[in-house]
């Protein structure tokens, strides 16, 4: 039980950091795509009998380096969706081979954050620990070359390499995150407390920590209420994190028309 | 297990007649409205859509439907619909909008998949929703799935030159006088039909392999739109074909002997197509460097 | 209200802050400039003039070192332009920001201090007051602490330029600024420009393709035309000889009021080979 509350506070802080900054770089589609080809490497690692963990992190880098090398939008979009597509493919072939079919998907795709082991903890732990500290390493030239970035080419920085680091740090926060939430919804626990958060928070550092926050705050009402209820936890992440983002949206539609209304507009 | 490439039983079978019929059927209409996902460069919406009919085949289980046609086909319209309505017209708001009412959609998805397995005794469920069931169609489906796509197919019909032009340059479009807004939202709605049966097919979650994979391929090869949406529909019932009469001739393949999954098959072949089309042979024949606005008048 | 900055260190008085010599740059096959030579002082405000696709955003690319010149070379306060760049301050053109981005405008200028260094920037005296001592050099302390994605054009291009000089730079480019102002707008941050560039002896060059909103302050003028460059005062510069040398095909310079118009001149009727380069004269504009 310790474990469970354990694992989700890990996930919701690095959901919440590296989400920051997948929406400030406008990487919705990658923090929905990256997980799926992480599925296939589940499946491959489950059928190999290895670690479903190392299969998530090895299928997430290829994943990264991927897309990084196909470029990021325009016509590289369908052949992102394509590529994914096949990975997911792969994943039910894979998954196809062993006898546990149903359950191991259902597992893969929504998480299993009732079952996490002790062993589990663990790499999970130094996983998301690295994606966080990357993240806080790589904070300036993130937020320079996501909001400027001719001026940060011109002070040396190399965006495409940044992009590159980017997406790898997102692999390994995948890696960490899926085992709990799975594959479908730990984008939404990424970009919904961020995108909650920045309508709010006006400096970078108070939207950073908001959203951990927001992320904290969904996954423990998540578990709660699954608790309850016995029904998934992705059932609960998913609606928590829709419902947050459309409060937070209401309450700056709300606040700008009384804003205009002061104003006399 | 003959070798043979079609083994034999395969052109007597009739849950094979139905799959290849079904199966062509599906991938014309999938072609004909995937062209504009890809010109549009909407395939994480497309992709989106496909994922929530895991929400409506999953509640139409629930609910005692049995053909997860309608399922799938009223959950892409709502989703649909809820993208339009947050309407955002920049691209980064807009993606980021699509994913949120994706994962409010799938975190429902798992809640009637937890409850389809608890409830009743299906236990396949999931797979078929997510993973396509082609073998197993229930033909009494066929009208309504024939009927789905005619709406499709007409809402394209009927708005194609609106549609090719809005959706190369809105701008354009709106100044000559196109409902930019209502041509959108009719293709959102043919997009919606169109991903509802790809993911009776091939399962909700792969539907965009048949929805973008043969439109990106022909578009690769030819930039005149009307060739590209033949050769797309072309390219898809083969692909469909291909992995059909693979699926069946697996059933001896190793590992496991009992046959590898018809909507990997299918996927892996129009993977494959579009790989082909790379081949620079082949892209020597269409100047990459022309625009697609250059050729609307062909 | 600005305060007294002290002026950047390492200015060698006397010595150009900028020489450009003989920079070609060829991509795709096609040539965008042809052996473009001049020099800029410190404390001299230079306009790069030219249409739109007469090369003015890949000259100014070639100075930061995000380009690499077929031939030629660019010198930096004496040094050539190396990999490590040397201190200079960058307006571009396209900013990413949208109005829900969590960025206020001391963010943006604080960024421009050291926002190339990894990690977290810790909370320090020393950093707010830079910040606060740039925001009031742009008078921009009314609006500090607003979204930058909600700041309007000219108030977001005097964050962009606080954002630029803060790490103190001995040159500053400016690319296209004043492209998408209000004429208001236009004159409050061309004034600016000029004061803070004669404050801290900068050497200033900022990209237009229309002189006229520039003409009360420019020192000198680089006209580009169809990749080739003509450099020296205003008065030396527009004039139809030089012009239509630079086009290669007949141009007019018209001065009407206080304005410069510079329009292409009659067909003559002969075909003497230099049609192809006739530019697209599109930034004509009577007040």
């Amino acid at each position: 039980m310790v474990n469970t509350w354990l694992a989700a506070t890990i996930v919701a802080i690095v959901a919440g950091t590296i989400g920051f900054f997948a929406v400030l770089r406008r990487s919705a589609f990658a923090a929905h795509a990256l997980p799926q080809g992480a599925f296939a490497g589940a499946a491959c690692a489950s059928l190999l009998g290895l670690s479903t963990i190392l299969g998530l992190f090895v299928f997430s880098i290829l994943g990264a380096i991927s897309i990084a090398l196909l470029g990021r939008r325009g016509r590289h979009d369908a052949v992102t969706a394509l590529t994914l597509v096949l990975m997911l493919g792969l994943g039910a072939l894979f998954l196809s081979f062993s006898v546990e079919y149903a359950p191991e998907i259902y597992s893969l795709l929504f998480g299993e954050i009732l079952g996490v082991s002790r062993s589990d903890l663990l790499p999970i732990t130094a996983l998301g620990a690295a994606s966080v500290l990357a993240t806080v390493v790589l904070y300036r030239p993130l937020l320079l070359s996501s909001v400027i970035s001719d001026a940060a080419e011109a002070r040396g920085l190399n965006t495409r390499r940044l992009e590159l680091c980017f997406l790898l740090v997102m692999a390994l926060a995948i890696s960490a995150t899926v085992p709990v939430v799975g594959t479908f919804l730990v984008f939404s626990l990424m970009i919904a407390p961020a995108g909650s958060a920045r309508t709010i928070a006006t400096s970078p550092l108070a939207a950073l920590a908001l959203s951990i926050l927001i992320a904290l705050a969904t996954v423990w009402a998540s578990i709660a209420a699954a608790y309850q209820t016995n029904w998934p936890v992705g059932f609960y992440v998913g609606t928590i994190g829709a419902a947050s983002y459309i409060l937070a949206r209401t309450r700056q539609t709300w606040q700008s028309a009384l804003f205009k209304a002061n104003t006399g507009q | 297990m003959t070798g043979r490439l079609f083994e034999p039983g395969f052109f007597t079978n009739g849950a094979v007649h139905t799959a290849l019929l079904v199966g062509a059927v599906v991938a014309v209409i999938s072609a004909c409205v995937g062209i504009f996902t890809v010109i549009r460069s909407q395939a994480f919406a497309g992709e989106s859509l496909g994922d929530l009919g895991t929400t409506g085949g999953s509640a139409s289980y629930l609910l005692g439907v049995s053909d997860p046609v309608w399922g799938f086909a009223i959950a892409a319209l709502i989703g649909a619909g809820l993208i339009e309505l947050l309407g955002v017209r920049r691209r980064p708001d807009r993606d980021l909008a699509t994913g949120i009412v994706l994962g409010a959609g799938l975190g429902l998805a798992a809640l009637f998949l937890y409850l389809d397995t608890t409830s009743s005794s299906t236990t396949g469920v999931s797979i078929t929703i997510l993973f396509g069931s082609l073998f197993v169609f229930n033909t009494a489906t066929l009208p309504a799935l024939i009927a789905l796509g005619a709406v499709a197919l007409a809402l394209v019909a009927v708005s194609y030159r609106m549609l090719l032009l809005s959706s190369i340059s809105p701008e354009l479009a709106a100044a000559r006088g196109i409902p930019v807004r209502l041509v959108g939202a009719a293709y959102l709605i043919a997009l919606a039909l169109a991903v509802a049966l790809a993911a009776v097919t091939i399962g909700a979650v792969l539907s965009t392999a048949l929805l973008i994979g043969p439109p990106a391929t022909a578009l690769r090869l030819t930039k005149r739109p009307g060739l590209a949406m033949l050769t797309a529909a072309a390219i898809g019932v083969l692909t469909t074909w291909l992995g059909i009469l693979l699926a069946y001739d697996s059933y001896y393949w190793p590992p496991v002997q009992h046959g590898w999954p018809v909507s990997f098959l299918i996927v892996a072949a129009i993977f494959a197509f579009y790989l082909l089309a790379q081949l620079p042979a082949l892209r020597r024949q269409t100047d990459r460097r022309t625009p697609v606005a250059a050729t609307t008048n062909p | 209200m600005s305060t007294a900055i002290a002026p950047a260190p390492d200015t060698i008085p006397g010595e150009p802050m900028l020489v450009v010599d003989g920079v070609e740059v060829r991509l795709s096959g096609r040539e965008i400039l042809h052996d473009v030579s001049f020099a800029i002082g410190a404390g001299e405000f230079t306009g790069l003039i030219g249409s739109n696709g007469a090369g003015k955003t890949t000259l100014l690319r070639v100075i930061l070192g995000l380009q690499q010149p077929s031939s030629g070379s660019v010198l930096i306060d004496g040094r050539p332009r190396g990999r490590r760049n040397a201190v200079i301050g960058y307006v571009p053109q396209k900013v990413l920001i949208d109005p829900d981005m969590p960025l206020r405008a001391r963010d943006l200028v604080a960024l421009g201090l050291d926002g190339e260094r990894p990690g977290i920037p810790l909370p320090s005296r020393r950093r707010r007051a830079l910040v606060e001592e740039m925001l009031s050099a742009v008078d921009a302390t009314g609006f500090a602490d607003a979204r930058v994605g909600n700041l309007s054009g000219g108030e977001q291009q005097r964050v962009l330029i606080a954002h630029a000089l803060i790490s103190r730079p001995t040159l500053l480019l400016l690319d296209e600024p004043l492209a998408n102002l209000d004429i208001r707008s236009e004159q409050e941050v061309v004034e600016l420009i000029a004061r803070i560039a004669h404050e801290q002896k900068l050497a200033v060059l900022i990209s237009a393709h229309d002189m006229n909103p520039l003409l009360q302050v420019m020192d000198r003028i680089v006209y580009l035309a169809a990749g080739r460059a003509a450099s020296g005062t205003v008065g030396e510069v527009v004039r139809s000889d030089v012009l239509s040398s630079l086009y290669g095909s007949h141009v007019d310079v018209l001065h009407v009021h206080d304005r410069i118009v510079v329009v292409a001149g009659q067909a003559t009727g002969i075909d003497d080979g230099t049609a192809a380069r006739h530019e697209n004269l599109d930034f004509v504009r009577l007040s």
